[in-house]
């Protein structure tokens, strides 16, 4: 759950709050040196908490298909593009309420990383392979899940819809076959 | 339109600058250049400020800059094209002084990315690209965009983990070199296989650091330059170009389509034969953020073949005395990537390469041509900025 992956998070920021409490109480001022040159470093004490609000509504229908397993791009009726990630504006036609089709499920792996250091909103997971997939018309962005010795680039994946756990929303990622 | 010249440069150390703030980190690039210049404040109409920044507090940052080093009520903004954003507000400051309706502005490139944790800065970096499709829900980091040229290379060309282990020795024994550099010591091949990865197949020797750090430079219109200086150098040809927000949108990963593009431009605009363009340059900074962007680049600016980039690396023409000297000033690898300042830092090394004023004999390459050029990537080839800088006035 996401609340849960907060949690924890929250309470290693717990434990430096308080270091910075006993901090203020002592000095008069969250002011603390830095470990390494013992610079005087200011403890900001405002926080900034971001968590967006991105609006999907133009794309509300890829969301609604993953839900029923599937996963979905859009094309442009008029110059036969197909768009992934989807988009619901053809911009070099210049017209909107694209026509939303199935992606192709097979393609190859073109490229892919092993991920280790993570950004602190990913360090919950163990380290994830990243990868970009050839599906014939399109290609896909997606995490890279299977056996090991199966990774190379020109390795078969398939697309498919799965639920990102411990969160638990869908998603989709590459499996390799 | 006028001739544009750099007239005066400014750096400070780079590093982990912990003893300065933002300003004050600014404030020592551009008394320096405002020295070297031998212009007052008041006499800079213009200054543009590269800032990435969310790492550090100030959301208004050529403000607080411009206040600082006494700059105001002369016009700025803050310039944003990733990691290029110093070459941005080159092109930003140069672009006023060239239309005529300014005869001498600055260029500031400033970045303290220590007022946040390490890990907060990986977070914030590997969010530049297209946060929604490629960040939100796959969490992929700077390195781990490079690491995915970096396979498809290794995979098309057989490239070895040593070729890339060679650009970091380089980088390294030039940053030893010199005073302004992040990192001031030399690695070995061995040091270098043996760290740690962060992206495989990108290790930690392989990627440049976390750095504070500021650079500036002083411009001037032709008649302007010629009052204030007996050696102006010009800025020739400034190419520029974008690529995809989404990676999943390219389809070559072994090439950055919007460098060779802003790299065709810069050519074309100054005559330089495209086959062989490092027979009429003397020097180049190209943006190593990590190995693979460096080999890629030889290839984009078309001083290998497709697919020769590493060879260059293996056979060590990129030093000095080979077929192209490529930063010799450490490179972003360890010279140090402070993002917004980088771009800036290109120029004042490239100036003061072609004026014979390396910080260190090893450090200067030989200077037949007059020429240097700046290749300055913003992302993943999300932007490009090519500049091209020159002792002979252009057109002549
Ligand atoms: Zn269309």
């Amino acid at each position: 759950m996401i609340s849960e992956v907060r949690e924890t998070k929250q309470k290693e920021i717990q434990i430096l709050l308080k270091q910075l409490d006993g901090l203020v109480q002592i000095k008069g001022l969250p002011i603390f040196p830095e470990p390494k040159t013992g610079n005087p470093l200011w403890a900001d004490v405002r926080e900034l908490d971001l968590r967006y609000q991105i609006p999907v509504k133009k794309v509300t229908r890829f969301f609604d298909e993953l839900g029923k397993g599937k996963i979905m791009a859009t094309k442009c009726v008029k110059c036969n593009t197909i768009y992934f990630p989807p988009q619901d504006d053809c911009p070099k036609c210049r017209v909107s309420g694209l026509e939303w089709v199935e992606l192709p499920v097979e393609g190859e792996l073109i490229t892919y990383t092993i991920i280790s250091v993570k950004p602190p909103s990913f360090s919950h997971y163990p380290d994830y392979v990243v990868g970009i997939a050839d599906l014939g018309e399109v290609n896909v962005t997606a995490w890279v899940q299977g056996p090991k010795e199966k990774l190379k680039v020109g390795a078969k994946v398939r697309l498919e819809v799965v639920k990102r756990e411990p969160e638990g929303y869908l998603t989709y990622s590459l499996r390799l076959l | 339109m006028t001739n544009v010249a750099v007239v005066g440069t400014g750096h400070s150390k780079f590093g982990s600058r912990t003893d300065v703030t933002l300003q004050e980190l600014a404030w020592e690039a551009v008394k320096q250049a405002l020295e070297e210049a031998n212009v007052e404040q008041k006499n800079v109409k213009y200054f543009s400020v590269g800032n990435v920044g969310t790492w550090s507090a100030e959301p208004l940052p050529a403000i607080v800059v411009g206040e600082y080093c006494n700059l105001n009520p002369s016009g700025t903004m803050r310039v944003e094209a990733a990691c290029a954003s110093g070459s941005a507000a080159l092109r930003d400051a140069y672009l006023a002084v060239k239309s005529g309706e300014v005869d001498i502005a600055m260029a500031v490139g400033v970045e303290q990315m220590h007022q946040s944790p390490n890990l907060t800065v990986v977070e914030m970096i590997g969010r530049a690209g297209n946060y929604f499709w490629e960040f939100e829900n796959f969490g992929l980091t700077f390195p781990g965009y490079y690491a995915l040229y970096a396979t498809a290379y290794m995979s098309k060309y057989g490239m070895k983990e040593e070729d890339l282990g060679k650009v970091a020795i380089k980088a390294h024994h030039y940053g030893a070199l010199n005073p302004y550099a992040h990192f001031q010591k030399e690695i070995t091949m061995e040091e270098y296989l043996k760290s740690r990865p962060v992206a495989w197949p990108l290790k930690l020797l392989d990627s440049s650091p976390i750095t504070d750090g500021a650079a500036a430079v002083v411009l001037a219109s032709e008649e302007m330059a010629r009052k204030l200086t007996d050696s102006p150098v010009w800025i020739e040809a400034q190419g520029v170009a974008s690529g995809t927000a989404n990676l999943s949108r390219r389809t070559d990963f072994t090439s950055i389509e919007a460098a060779r593009i802003a790299a065709e431009q810069v050519y074309r605009r100054a005559g330089i034969n495209m086959d062989s363009p490092w027979k009429q340059i003397d020097v180049a900074d190209v943006h190593d953020c990590f190995t693979i962007a460096e080999i890629v680049a030889y290839e984009d600016l078309r001083f290998a073949k497709r697919g020769e980039g590493m060879l260059l690396a293996r056979e060590e023409q990129t030093y000095v005395g080979g077929r192209i000297p490529v930063n010799v000033d450490g490179g972003l690898k360890a010279k140090g990537h402070p993002i917004g300042a980088t771009g800036v830092s290109m120029a004042v090394s490239l100036t003061r390469q072609l004026l014979y004023r390396a910080p260190h004999k090893s450090m200067q390459a030989d200077i037949k041509n007059g020429r240097a050029l700046a290749h300055n990537v913003g992302g993943t080839g999300h932007y490009a900025y090519v500049t091209l800088f020159s002792t002979r006035r252009p057109g002549t």
